[in-house]
């Protein structure tokens, strides 16, 4: 279990003000211009050597990420864009941190931005999180009228300075090229990569996209020292502390952090009260949020909580949102609502998504009630296959994931729901 | 599910101006003073014509909520030189924009399936019953629309509700009803805000409202 002066995030639940001095208090923006004095090759490798991977989703080194920006600022200038359109479901952790702890995320915004040589940064919050924006607008006045950003940040000599933008709800737009589309003013619709965006990002200028827990993670990791962090977790491919959101049929959901590595049952009991009517009342868990396929109880009792972990058993943490579901749960609904999101959410850009996940969708309408063949299982799963990689995002790889999950471990409750219907339906009259 | 875009309705009102200079230039001031840096702002300009409607909707009779009107839209794209179909198309691809009148109380229940795994189903149905209205609707006083929404990100404290700018957490039918019944009678319902501490009920846990200190 994480040691309580190991946690980045002290006022994770808000039982202290949010405010600058309550952050000061904590050890956010102390002796800030030190850590600067590091240069920008300085906070890099210290990145490195933590071992940090970005806590968006996909796990990528965040320090190679910052050193792949130019060296040298040319005629275009630099960004930094923080992602905090944090809408797959399950997750809600970066809330936590834009209402409770936004000075943590302010002072590793400049920190981040020093370093890939960006005066300025633009923090994308989804448009439902009125009151997180409005937290964070509000310590971004606290910061800036005490000389901690804007012109000489910190007594530095670097310019900086940060505002909000806020989404309107599209979950695509927590896709980083669709994220820098939708800050441009345009419909969130995912770009062709490469150009990566550290070449062209926004406004075709050399940028940077960060997951909020990412960025708010540096003052800690540059303080104590990429080795400290580098010395929690499970192996040095997955290092430090992670935020948790335990939600479902759990008997306390609540977010918490904790040692990256931590078995998924210790988790769930420590944190979460334990499952409800006991872990063996366990039917699933989706490990990483909505896009990561699902795990039966029989992997989840011995499974750990970390990237390479949960790869290892075909699923994946991305951003460690651990939903469960007990017995009582239709697991065939639960994914087929799933399809209906994905459906939702899709830009409409690329046809294998526009069209494949509407049909993922109605076939899984037809299997929550039976309403099919077994052999349309194996249709189904041909659906995904031929929707996941041909598509310019990740959206449609997401879409499929759930449901090879569900076929791959739930495959005889399927059929059997389908043999059930076929024995109780009506047929069509002769 | 969004309305589609009816540019030439009969409730699309012929013009429409921005009420706060201020806040115009102060969400112009955010981005780089190129043409291509301006177009930045479309998305909070639109969000910004919305909540001048709302204000002005509480005066309408019947009262409406916010709402774009295509006037609004064609006054941002006069504002940052853009083709008006620039600003249609995005004011038509985020859920959030309304493209046409809906109720003063916008009531949008999450069911995505962390939140329908703790109930949003009979949250839905309390809803529908309280506010008389299906999915979709809007009640003929103005008073309330109740629409579905995709997941609301704050899974640990499901079944959500958000209703305009606010976020009902941890809801019951009878915490639904409370609410639906102060909305009714004009007061502000307590907005149960509730950071969960690991091991503590939702009721043992402090509520405090983000942003204050």
């Amino acid at each position: 279990m994480l040691k309580k002066e190991d946690r980045m995030f002290p006022n994770l639940y808000g039982t202290e003000s949010p405010g600058l001095a309550a952050a000061k208090a904590r050890g956010s923006w102390v002796d800030t211009k030190t850590l600067l004095e590091k240069g920008r090759d300085g906070i890099i490798a210290e990145m490195k050597a933590s071992g940090l991977r970005g806590r968006g989703g996909a796990g990528f080194p965040t320090g190679m990420k910052w050193s792949f920006m130019p060296k040298e600022i040319g005629d275009k200038p630099h960004f930094l864009v923080i992602n905090a359109d944090e809408s797959e479901p399950g997750t809600c952790k970066d809330r936590d941190i834009l209402r409770h702890e936004p000075h943590k995320l302010l002072e590793g915004a400049l920190l981040a931005a020093f370093a890939m040589g960006a005066h300025t940064a633009y923090i994308y919050i989804r448009g439902e999180f009125y009151h997180e924006a409005q937290a964070v607008n509000k310590a971004i006045d606290e910061a800036r009228d005490a000389g901690l950003i804007g012109k000489n940040a910190c007594g530095s000599g670097w310019d900086f300075d940060i505002y909000v933008h806020r989404g309107a709800g599209a979950y695509i737009c927590g896709e980083e090229t669709a994220l820098l589309n939708s800050l441009e003013g345009k419909k969130g619709q995912p770009r062709n990569k490469p150009p990566f965006p550290a070449m062209a990002g926004l406004y075709a200028c050399p940028t940077t996209v960060n997951n909020v827990e990412t960025i708010a993670s540096a003052p800690d990791i540059l303080r104590r020292g990429g080795a400290w962090f580098a010395g929690l977790g499970r192996d040095e491919k997955n290092t430090g502390t992670k935020l948790f959101c335990l939600s479902g049929h759990v008997n306390t959901p609540c977010n918490v952090e904790e040692e990256m590595g931590i078995p998924l049952k210790e988790l769930i009991e420590k944190h979460a009260g334990g499952v409800r009517g006991g872990w063996d009342n366990l039917k699933a868990i989706i490990p990483g949020g909505s896009s990561t396929p699902l795990l039966p109880k029989d992997i989840c009792g011995a499974v750990r909580m970390d990237y390479d972990s949960l790869r290892e058993v075909q699923s994946g943490l991305g951003t460690a949102a651990v939903i469960v579901m007990d017995q009582s749960t239709d697991i065939i609904y639960a994914i087929a609502r799933l399809s209906y999101f994905y459906m939702h959410e899709s830009c409409g850009q690329c046809t294998p998504c526009r069209e494949g996940t509407g049909w993922i969708w109605r076939i899984m309408q037809r299997m929550v009630k039976g309403n099919a063949t077994v052999s349309e299982i194996d249709m189904l799963l041909d659906v995904t296959k031929q929707i996941e990689g041909h598509t310019i995002c990740a959206h449609g790889d997401a879409s499929a994931w759930p449901i090879q999950g569900l076929i791959r471990h739930f495959r005889d409750e399927m059929e059997d729901r389908i043999r059930t219907y076929r024995k109780t339906a009506p047929r069509i009259a002769a | 599910m969004k309305k589609i875009f009816e540019p030439d309705a009969a409730y699309q009102p012929d013009t429409f101006a921005f009420k706060d200079p201020k806040k115009v230039k102060d969400i112009l001031g955010r981005y780089p003073q190129t043409h291509q840096g301006r177009r930045s702002a479309v998305m909070p300009l639109l969000d910004l014509a919305q909540r001048q409607t709302a204000k002005e909707g509480l005066k309408a009779d019947p009262p409406h909520g916010g709402w774009i009107p295509r006037a609004a839209m064609d006054e941002i794209a006069r504002m940052l030189d853009l083709p008006p179909v620039k600003v249609y198309e995005v004011a038509t691809f985020y859920s959030m924009f309304q493209l046409a009148p809906v109720g003063v109380h916008l009531i949008q229940v999450c069911t995505t399936t962390p939140c329908w795994l703790r109930g949003s189903d009979r949250i839905l149905e309390t809803c529908r019953e309280k506010a008389g209205i299906d999915l979709d609707e809007t009640r003929p006083d103005g008073k309330f629309t109740l629409v579905e929404v995709e997941c609301l990100g704050a899974c640990v404290n499901a079944p959500i509700v958000q209703i305009n700018d606010d976020y009902y957490e941890d809801l019951t039918p009878e915490l639904m009803e409370d609410i639906l019944d102060a909305l009714e009678k004009d007061k502000k319902p307590k907005t149960a805000k509730t950071a969960k501490i690991p091991g503590k009920t939702p009721e043992s846990s402090p509520r405090r409202k983000p942003g204050s200190s």
